[in-house]
């Protein structure tokens, strides 16, 4: 479970995440959208431990960040959306390694090391350097990683940027079965097909504020006027992309 | 130069101060990095910039005036010294600039806008040089500054002599880089391009490699010893006589002397303004014909070679009693570390300084006449302050990288419930351990190679482990505090404003531990020779005050980096 209360962060005099209250219980896929800028990277940071919030509570599985933050963080799987790693260790070597730093080590790692970098077609590379792998690969071993301590709780930034299709169907298909084993997920992305087929819940954030959070069904009330996800999203944000881009093109 | 296109429009040609205007504007927005704790870094660099800076100025001022008072030979003396610098400067821009010419022609970020952009060779050629000549540059100059000054003042130079000064550094800095830059570009394109970077590096240290062994050659300790020489006329014969007369730091060094003297002459001034013309004019037309070829070369993927066994296996095994977070960290520091080319081949330059210090120390006059018992005990107490500068040098190499390596790989550590304390100690451990061992056996050696008395071997192994715990936490403290996350070249991390600054530390550290211990082991050398009890107050205070100093040096800058990087945001 994740649960965001009164949630703010400032650079200097402007604020990236406004107060935000959210709860993601156990068994839920939640997405986070929102048009560039509007703090859901911020959001994830912080709820990964890399950035500490202005004011306001994280909770994961239960554990406050900020009073117990390493027991916190053990229950806890990041994956970035830049997917740098150590360029000179081998695929496998940084799998045991992430797993070291969650102390777990011994044959069940190497297993379960070995299964993931199969599931993403990633085990003829196993020993190879990570200099030589491609952007798609790098962002696969990094989604391997998260899951190679088995984690209470997911944090996904832009989970499909750089992934080809079939490795987009099978992240898919682990985060679905994931989730169904009563694990949760909090994923922010840009791709609107992903978080209509794949999250129980969506937040729309926009500011630094939430606009609006619910089931595809809620979004569509609270938009009045139903439609497609891209819809809701460019209404509740205020979008007005066609009239802009012909001024635009014209001026 | 703007061409014609096939409709016969003007091209779009950015000029130079375009292309580096981004430069200027970063430079200017953070002169001290990205960070919120800017005034501390101002006055941590004032502090110490003013005491290195007044260091080598007072230094160099005595030196000097001391030349001046011996009549005939004085000031050339003086010119020796300087031309001696200048050609030491040479070989170091040279290399510098090998290394960062790698980073500003063929890995800077910046590239893939300029080469797709419609960009003028020869302007991109112009933006590039003078950046790589700024990068590799401003820290010898930094360096040089308290030198031409201390000149300056002892010769009474006048106001013009500044003028006089820069006039003829410009030029010299300018050949180097445009020399530096053409190597690069020859490099590029002859080596395979996966193992360019590598090879570069290998190659750049064995040149320094090189260098060092060349300075050797020259034996500079004979200017030292006049006796070692058949006559008086023969000494200074030699000392009249140019060092190189074919180098452009010979010109250098000769220009500013003739205007101290009192007898200008425009012909080193002329030779280095034609010379640096013509380098840049040659490294342009290089530059025309080879870049497009290497630069596509430099893009091609890394290597995929890895040799897997003897680490993971019996290290790893050693390291287990101390727990998997631990062993992991160790393990992965070792990997990289030894897989990094541009990291371990500078362990080749490493053995060349040692061998070439050990050397030096064998070679030194220390029997004889006029080499009394005070001398043969002082020169122990010198040889632990070069050895402090080998030390500290080395940990700016690889202690002080440490924390910048890990800059795009901070949000895995960072979000893993691993303690910022934990990460940093295994640095210091992996770090510390190496450079420890190799202290204790260039001290032991070369005190065994002095004959030094057991007393001044006991306080010589002491110095040195407290000075080596001291360096490398100074090393870690300064890394975290100017990290260098963005770069694309690890060789150029040491060199950075922060790996000045752990350098001048460590010269404060080492001058400081020194003068603490002289006091008690010129007591106890002069009681020994009296046949009298040495004071036992002078001895706790000294010792005393130098190991307080020195372990405030390791811990304190290792509390300040565990902060840092726990309120570090990436």
């Amino acid at each position: 479970m994740i649960e965001l209360r009164q949630l703010k962060k400032n650079y200097g005099s402007f604020t990236a995440v406004d107060s935000i209250d959210l709860t993601v219980p156990d068994g839920e896929l939640f997405g986070f959208l929102g048009p560039n800028g509007a703090g859901k990277t911020t959001t994830l940071r912080m709820i990964a431990g890399i950035l500490q919030p202005t004011s306001g509570s994280i909770h994961l599985a239960g554990i406050d960040l900020a009073v117990d933050p390493l027991a916190a963080k053990a229950k806890l799987g990041f994956i970035p959306d830049r997917p740098f790693i150590y360029e000179k260790l081998t695929g496998s070597e940084f799998l045991r390694f992430v797993a070291g730093l969650y102390g777990q080590d011994g044959d069940k790692i190497e297993h379960r090391g070995r299964e993931l970098m199969a599931l993403f077609d990633l085990e003829e590379w196993a020993d190879e350097l990570v200099e030589s792998y491609s952007h798609g690969m790098r962002q696969k071993l990094i989604i391997s990683s998260a899951f190679i301590h088995r984690p209470e709780v997911i944090v996904v930034d832009e989970p499909m940027v750089g992934l080809d299709p079939k490795a987009a169907r099978i992240l898919k298909d682990l985060f679905r079965e994931y989730v169904r084993r009563g694990h949760t997920i909090m994923m922010s992305t840009h791709t609107l097909e992903v978080a209509e087929t794949l999250c129980d819940r969506i937040a729309i954030i926009q500011q630094g504020k939430i606009r609006a959070v619910g089931t595809i069904e809620d979004l569509r009330e609270q938009a009045t006027g139903g439609g497609g996800l891209e819809e809701i999203f460019l209404k509740l944000t205020g979008e007005r992309a066609a009239r802009e881009t012909m001024d635009v093109l014209d001026a | 130069m703007p061409r014609s296109g096939d409709r016969g429009e003007p091209l779009p040609s950015p000029g130079l101060f375009h292309l580096l205007s981004p430069k200027f504007i970063s430079a200017k927005a953070r002169p001290l990095g990205k960070t919120e704790n800017k005034s501390g870094r101002l006055i941590a660099f004032v502090v110490i910039g003013a005491v290195f800076w007044v260091f080598v100025f007072g230094l160099l001022y005595r030196l000097l005036k001391y030349f001046r008072g011996i009549p005939e030979i004085g000031a050339l003396l003086a010119a020796k010294l300087l031309g001696l610098m200048f050609i030491s400067l040479f070989g170091i821009l040279i290399l510098s600039n090998v290394v960062t010419a790698l980073s500003s022609f063929f890995l800077a970020k910046d590239l893939d806008l300029l080469v797709a952009g419609p960009v003028d060779w020869l302007r991109l050629y112009g933006a590039k040089l003078l950046e790589t000549t700024a990068h590799s540059s401003w820290m010898v100059m930094l360096v040089a500054t308290p030198v031409l000054t201390a000149y300056g003042f002892t010769y009474k130079g006048g106001f013009l002599y500044p003028l006089v000064a820069i006039g003829a550094v410009i030029p010299f800095l300018l050949i180097p880089a445009a020399i530096g830059s053409a190597i690069t570009l020859l490099l590029v394109n002859i080596f395979p391009a996966r193992r360019t970077r590598d090879i570069l590096s290998v190659i750049a240290v064995l040149a320094a490699a090189g260098v060092v062994l060349l300075f050797r050659l020259v034996r500079p300790e004979r200017l030292a010893r006049p006796e070692g020489f058949r006559s008086l006329v023969e000494f200074i014969s030699l000392l009249r006589g140019p060092t190189s007369p074919w180098l452009p730091s010979e010109w250098a060094a000769q220009g500013i002397m003739t205007w101290l003297r009192g007898e200008p002459e425009l012909l080193p001034f002329y030779l280095l303004v034609s010379t640096a013309a013509a380098t840049i004019v040659f490294g342009a037309l290089l530059h025309r014909w080879l870049y497009d070829r290497g630069f596509s070369k430099s893009q091609e993927s890394g290597e995929r070679w890895v040799r897997q066994g003897v680490l993971g296996k019996y290290v790893g095994r050693a390291l287990s009693p101390w727990g998997v977070m631990r062993r992991e960290l160790v393990l992965k520091e070792m990997r990289l570390f030894f897989r990094d080319t541009t990291q371990w081949s500078q362990l080749i330059l490493l053995t060349v300084l040692v061998v070439v210090y050990v050397f030096n120390i064998k070679f030194l006059p220390l029997r004889g006449e006029g080499v009394t018992f005070f001398l043969a005990n002082v020169i122990p107490f010198v040889n632990l302050i070069l050895a402090g500068f080998v030390l500290a040098s080395i940990a700016a190499r690889f202690i002080f990288p440490g924390i910048s390596l890990e800059g795009r790989t901070l949000w895995l550590l960072r979000s893993s419930p691993l303690e910022m304390r934990q990460l940093l100690w295994s640095k210091f451990w992996v770090g510390t351990i190496p450079l420890l061992a190799l202290a204790l056996v260039l001290v032991f050696a070369t005190d065994v190679l002095l004959q030094v008395s057991s007393f001044m071997m006991a306080v010589s192994i002491f110095t040195i482990t407290m000075m080596t715990f001291a360096i490398a936490g100074l090393a870690l403290g300064f890394g975290a505090l100017f990290p260098k996350f963005n770069t694309e070249n690890a060789a150029q991390i040491p060199t950075s404003f922060g790996g000045l600054m752990l350098m001048m530390a460590s010269v404060v550290l080492i001058g400081l531990v020194i003068v603490l211990e002289a006091r008690p082991v010129y007591e106890y050398v002069g009681a020994r020779m009296l046949k009298t009890d040495p004071d036992p107050s002078q001895m706790w205070l000294g010792f005393g005050g130098a190991t307080l100093i020195s372990l405030a040096a390791t811990f304190v800058p290792i509390r300040i980096a565990v902060r840092r990087m726990r309120e570090l945001e990436r």
